[in-house]
């Protein structure tokens, strides 16, 4: 299939129907409003439900309720929006339903500002809200890779019945670049009825399907937290992913970044090289799982003499960064978290500083 | 001369753990009944709320879904949006519904969702031990108003009925009784009417059923009927405060304009 050209949010919205998810319930936030907005169009088209609720509280219930009855649905948000779908987060996770996510990041906290941020590190994968959860947590850097993370979302969301995020600063919603729909990623949704409350008829065994999070025994409620945990470790196993860019023998500073970020990060290192300074940079495309080993493996190499984390949050990544180097070089850390994304030019100018620094 | 008097299907036969004299036996009775005598346990599924009746779903034996605290209605939206064909009925109680969920059950009454609400209004949060609800009454006394409700303070109880009704988008909204067996007759045919009316694709119905607790009210269940007699029906008047045609399938019309007049 031809290219075209399609702004981020809308984009996200048409890999989700091409995915094959024909179910969506959103309430307005800037500046993801566009996703909403073209499928109160697109959906109707394809005999599928979009619905406005009333508060992102109720989206996130709705969300429990369609993905309980076994349906492909999904929901975008930002910052504010997704502190207020946790709650329901929380409850989709401790349920194991599957559905997907997604936060076009903005600056915080509180009201915090409009402009792109990747100031939700901490809530997409440390829990948002209360209780042992965790997301899969899929973080693009372009597009077109928001499109594919989109459409591989779904058997993701599935295959661990597990609500799974994509986590995009709002340069990814707001930005137009060329996209490609692969039909090799569309999927049929995973049969249901082994625990979906879609009704005891349909299966024809008498047996009913009760969905519910409340443990009151307490060797129940660890042993089903056990499950979930065997569930994330198995996240960690399988479906760990990132991408080397530069990292070779003779680097002396590694980078670690993601998002819009990384694409900024990435014509810094191209500048630095034509300089004579050889940095690279590991960026994750998965923040949970979040790829440990590749971040260790690079920063462990002989000409390393430094980490540096570049984000835009205030010490967020760097923490996970600080957790995979283990001590073995020193980790700094750089961003801005007010909608303006760092320059080539300043994350040049803070490597520089950092390899002068140790040297 | 055969059995006249059976266990519904749709009701689990399990040993009970709400209080002696609590009315939700009877509510879930009520339910389970209707939804035997239309013939939907294969295609119902239940979500329960957060209360006394969170684990209700142990007396029901078709499909059900545990809430999160008054998001019930929100539940059920996203439920039969995608799933038209199935029969969804939450069940919530005066705390879930008219406190922490007040804003999904008035949006979903007002997008007018082809579900069912089993409402309990017996004023008082139960399960967490006895606190002042939304639908306490003036100067009763509970563990967060143990000198009585001050409405200077808290404002009026909310009716729920009456407050659904105002909504301008069709729907059918009742208030019966469990509390002598006469109002329990009416409570079944409202429960009968909400679940029809949803099969038939009509409108949300709501049936707000007023209750006892005579735990957390320190009463014997005696008293306690007693006491929502005398003190809850003058404040909740019992009938039909909304239906999509006028009142035709109302139980309670003849006492509502009884009381108008």
């Amino acid at each position: 299939m031809a290219k075209v050209l399609m702004k981020g949010n809308e984009a996200i919205a048409e890999a989700a129907v091409r995915a094959g998810c024909l179910n969506y319930f959103a309430y307005p936030i800037t500046p993801q409003s566009e996703v909403a907005e073209y499928l109160s169009r697109r959906l109707p088209e394809v005999g599928g439900v979009f619905l406005q609720g009333e508060s992102e509280v109720a989206v996130s219930y709705m969300i429990f309720g369609a993905a309980a009855a076994g349906a492909r649905v999904f929901t975008t948000s930002s910052s504010p929006g997704i502190s207020l779908m946790s709650e329901g987060i929380s409850y989709i996770a401790a349920a194991e339903l599957p559905c997907v996510f997604v936060n076009i990041m903005r600056g915080g906290p509180g009201l915090g500002g409009i402009l792109p941020s990747q100031a939700d590190y901490f809530q997409a994968v440390k829990g948002g809200g209360h209780g042992d959860y965790r997301l899969l947590v899929l973080a693009p850097a372009s597009v077109q890779e928001a499109v594919e993370m989109m459409m591989e979302a779904f058997p993701l969301a599935e295959k661990y019945r597990n609500p799974v995020m994509i986590l995009g600063d709002g340069l990814i919603g707001q930005m137009m670049e060329p996209v490609e729909f692969r039909d090799d990623l569309k999927s049929e949704p995973a049969p249901a009825d082994d625990w979906a409350t879609n009704g005891m008829e349909r299966r024809g065994s008498g047996r009913r399907n009760l969905i519910r999070t409340l443990y009151l025994v307490p060797s129940e409620l660890n042993a089903h937290n056990l499950k979930l945990k065997a569930k994330y470790d198995r996240m960690r196993r399988e479906e760990l992913r990132w991408e080397n860019y530069a990292v070779d023998p003779s680097i002396r500073l590694l980078l670690v970044s993601y998002g819009t970020m990384s694409r900024v990060c990435r014509t810094a290192i191209d500048r630095l090289r034509e300089e004579g300074v050889a940095v690279g940079m590991v960026r994750p495309k998965t923040l949970f799982p979040f790829p440990r080993e590749a971040v260790f493996a690079a920063a462990r190499q002989s000409e390393v003499r430094a980490v540096l984390s570049v984000e835009m949050s205030m010490g967020q990544l760097v923490e996970d960064v600080e957790w995979s180097v283990r001590g073995a070089r020193p980790v700094f850390w750089y961003g801005k978290c007010g909608g303006e994304v760092p320059t080539p030019e300043e994350v040049m100018e803070e490597a520089r500083r950092i390899l002068r620094e140790t040297e | 001369m055969g059995k006249t008097f059976r266990r519904p299907q749709a009701l689990a036969e399990v040993p009970t753990h709400y209080c002696p004299g609590c009315t939700h036996g009877i509510a879930h009775r009520l339910v389970a009944e209707v939804i035997d005598e239309l013939g939907i346990r294969g295609r119902t599924v239940g979500i329960a709320p957060v209360g006394c009746a969170v684990l209700c779903y142990n007396y029901f034996t078709f499909d059900f879904i545990e809430a999160a605290h008054g998001r019930a209605p929100a539940i059920a939206t996203g439920l039969k949006r995608v799933r038209p064909d199935l029969v969804v009925f939450t069940y919530q109680g005066d705390g879930d519904l008219a406190s922490i969920g007040m804003s999904e059950i008035v949006h979903a009454a007002n997008r007018g969702e082809k579900f069912t609400t089993v409402f309990i209004n017996n004023a008082v949060y139960g399960m967490t031990g006895g606190q002042m609800a939304p639908t306490t009454l003036p100067d009763q006394r509970t563990t967060t108003s143990p000198f009585g409700r001050k409405v200077a303070q808290t404002g009026m109880p909310v009716k729920v009925a009456e407050l659904l009704s105002a909504l301008e988008t069709p729907g059918y909204i009742v208030r019966e009784a469990l509390i002598r067996p006469k109002y329990i007759q009416r409570a079944k045919k409202a429960i009968r009417n909400a679940f029809t009316y949803q099969v038939e694709n009509t409108c949300f119905s709501l049936v707000e059923l007023i209750s006892t607790c005579p735990t957390n009210w320190g009463m014997t269940p005696i008293e306690a009927l007693s006491w929502a007699e005398e003190k809850m029906l003058p404040y909740y008047p019992l009938g039909v405060f909304k239906s999509p045609e006028g009142g035709r399938r109302s139980p309670g019309a003849a006492e509502r304009s009884a009381d108008a007049a």
